[in-house]
């Protein structure tokens, strides 16, 4: 039994020291077991649970080791910090995962690592833990592989073979942070490989449209993330780095990761300090507008407006800021523009768009197809007679945050209305 | 008014929709056969389940709907809730009766009915395909035991038949007492019913038909869970959005002995 008490000891130590990474996406690839071995990937993903704090368990999202050379100050297995030090050996990384697959526990393997020795070292290991999966266990289960910075860009090319996605953190949404709270790590290191992979992302995905045979190369992509207040930047920093990530290299997804206070480190916020939630929240919404609702990066933030309204989300913020546009008739307007309605999705959008075809819209039907009627009453006109519209910002604005279920945990000023 | 009984089967159904038409049968329900009651006012039709007539009815739909819309068909078919046949009649009525095709028409009841109850089948579906947890016994079988809100396993035999292609497996509805069991040998899905009080009816299996490493993997995997939570960002409300507690009793991590 002790061989067994040494794996739950380092599953914990491992597990634990890996939950900070936010990134448990297992979407965007397919794979099929064609050869009627274990594991498909389907493209859409499963969380297989959530833990107490609501975040998806899709993947075992395990280090290979904490034993680490760098000294990150926001990071728990920096040098410097007085913890345990263990580490998987390939066997066992490969054995916890396909044990947990088979049992339907998870979709595959996020693997990620402290640096021990170097770059070169450490990536090697993490490409042997995926290789052994893929080739001995025949395992076409999801695999998410970190990126080491500073690695070379042949164990970035492997990598990318055996694996669904890759990433490499971004970690700070600034140089100068990154200098002072990372100071081993540096840019370069970090958008190397990010710039290589995308590079060879796109060549073979051309290729594959010529040669059917060309082998799968980081279907899934990659993707980063930010640690946001740990570090003094705006929003505006923030988005205007994912949005050159996203138009740049072609990332699936940025990930913003609310700084959990893990060191009383002068240069960080101190122990105790709350994880800004809210605001990540918000990273998050504005992040959406970016990718699904056709909004560009000015029109969530600019000079002018340099931080995300704490109160309400980003869409209803450019809306209010915006009202001279309202209200559009819904059953005239194009789909781009129904899409900037507040408590209108793109689901309940493409509803409106067809149903509409067949007979005008009026309240009951739109509250039907799923809308958020009590807010987009605001900004559109249907068939309807009743239009109950406040057209000045500040009363709408008031109007709306008072019947908005999280009322109670916003602004304090809110209680005196 | 007409009862249309018939048996609880899909074909049985299709058949109901079929006499509604060849009997001319205006004013109608139709009731499974359990859920039956009688009716002073009501004359009384039993449908026997009849392949011909229900084939006739389902090539009939082909003509009129794509094909996500048939499958919308029989997974609101598969929820049996008590409206289910209502709004399955009335929906293909409005289709039969329609020259156009009117599946994207949001602004009719019936159409909007049945995508938002095969929504939650769907919904119920992707829940077991996440929540459905293996248990290695001793003679290596994976076994699962569900509770599920609707009669979703016809719909997730492919999802487990692909992934676990080289596993025994036994997936079992302890609510509706059937289960879905794969052989590797075979590669073939079939369907199976305990007769006996069987060890599937458990939720979990007694540690004496357990796999050697069974235990402990079911350790390792609720060991992670507690770690891997950020205690600095407990949600309760949203955890149990997601995996609401009437899942728990079949989940390794939310078990409490």
């Amino acid at each position: 039994m002790y061989m067994w008490d040494r794996i739950q000891e380092k599953l914990q130590i491992l597990s634990d020291a890996a939950k900070y990474d936010v990134s448990c996406s297992s979407s965007g690839s397919k794979r099929s077991n064609d050869s009627k071995g274990l594991g498909h990937t389907t493209g859409a993903g499963i969380c297989h649970s959530y833990t107490e704090d609501g975040r998806c368990v899709s993947l075992l999202k395990i280090l290979l080791t904490n034993y680490c050379i760098y000294d990150c100050a926001y990071c728990v297995s920096r040098r410097s910090n007085d913890v345990k030090r263990v580490g998987f050996t390939v066997k066992e990384a490969v054995e916890l995962t396909i044990n947990f697959y088979r049992r339907n526990y998870i979709e595959g393997l996020f693997l990620s690592s402290g640096i021990f020795k170097n770059s070169d070292y450490t990536m090697e290991r993490l490409v042997r833990v995926a290789k052994t999966l893929r080739t001995e266990y025949r395992f076409n289960g999801y695999i998410h592989l970190k990126t080491i910075p500073g690695c070379s860009e042949d164990l970035v090319k492997q990598a990318a073979l055996y694996a669904d996605r890759l990433s490499v953190n971004i970690e700070l949404p600034s140089e100068n942070s990154l200098k002072a709270l990372a100071p081993e790590k540096n840019k370069t290191d970090i958008i190397r490989p990010m710039s290589y992979l995308s590079n060879s992302i796109e060549a073979y995905a051309d290729e594959k449209k010529v040669i059917k045979s060309t082998p799968a190369f980081a279907p899934a992509g990659q993707s980063t993330q930010m640690v946001v207040g740990a570090s003094p930047e705006n929003d505006l920093q923030v988005m205007t780095i994912a949005d050159a990530l996203y138009k740049k290299y072609k990332l699936r997804r940025v990930y913003y990761s609310g700084y959990v206070p893990v060191s009383n480190d002068s240069r960080l916020p101190q122990l105790g300090t709350p994880v800004p939630m809210i605001r990540e929240n918000r990273l998050y919404q504005a992040d959406w507008l970016m990718r699904f609702y056709k909004f560009s990066l000015r029109e969530i933030v600019d000079p002018a407006h340099p931080q995300l309204d704490l109160d309400i989300d980003p869409k209803l913020s450019w809306a209010l800021r915006n009202l001279h546009l309202f209200p559009i008739d819904i059953n005239h307007a194009d789909y781009e523009m129904i899409l900037r309605v507040p408590g209108i999705g793109v689901q309940s959008a493409l509803r409106i768009i067809q149903g509409r075809r067949y007979s005008k819209l009026g309240w009951d039907q739109l509250k039907q197809m799923g809308i958020a009627v009590s807010r987009a009453k605001h900004f559109i006109v249907c068939t309807s007679k009743d239009h109950p519209r406040d057209i000045n910002e500040a009363a709408l604005r008031q109007r709306i945050l008072r019947q908005s279920k999280y009322a109670a945990t916003l602004t304090p000023q809110l209680s005196i209305f | 008014m007409t009862q249309l009984v018939y048996d609880g089967s899909f074909e049985g159904l299709l058949t109901s929709i079929f006499e509604l038409y060849e009997r001319k049968i205006g004013d109608a329900r139709v009731v499974r056969n359990g859920s039956y009651q009688s009716e002073l006012t009501a004359s009384y039709l039993e449908i026997i389940p009849d392949q011909k007539k229900a084939e006739r009815v389902w090539n009939g739909l082909k003509q009129k709907l794509s094909v996500d819309k048939r499958n919308e068909i029989y997974q609101c078919f598969l929820s049996e809730l008590p409206e289910m046949e209502g709004t399955l009649v009335t929906f293909i009525r409005h289709v039969f009766d329609s020259k156009h095709s009117v599946e994207k028409d949001y602004s009719n009841k019936s159409v909007l009915a049945i995508e938002q109850i095969a929504h939650k089948v769907y919904r119920e579906k992707h829940r077991m395909e996440a929540f459905v947890r293996f248990q290695r016994t001793t003679d290596d079988l994976y076994i699962a035991s569900i509770d599920p809100d609707f009669n979703v396993l016809p719909l997730i035999i492919s999802h487990f038949q692909e992934r676990y292609a080289d596993q025994h497996w036994l997936i079992y509805d302890n609510r509706r007492n059937y289960g879905i069991h794969y052989s590797k040998d075979t590669f073939s899905v079939q369907e199976v019913r305990m007769e006996w009080e069987a060890i599937a009816h458990h939720e979990f299996l007694p540690a004496s038909t357990c796999h050697e490493e069974e235990l402990v993997y079911q350790s390792l995997w609720k060991n992670y869970f507690q770690t891997i939570n950020i205690q600095a960002r407990n949600n309760h409300k949203l955890h149990i959005r997601h995996v609401p507690v009437r899942y728990w009793k079949y989940l390794t991590e939310k078990r409490t002995s």
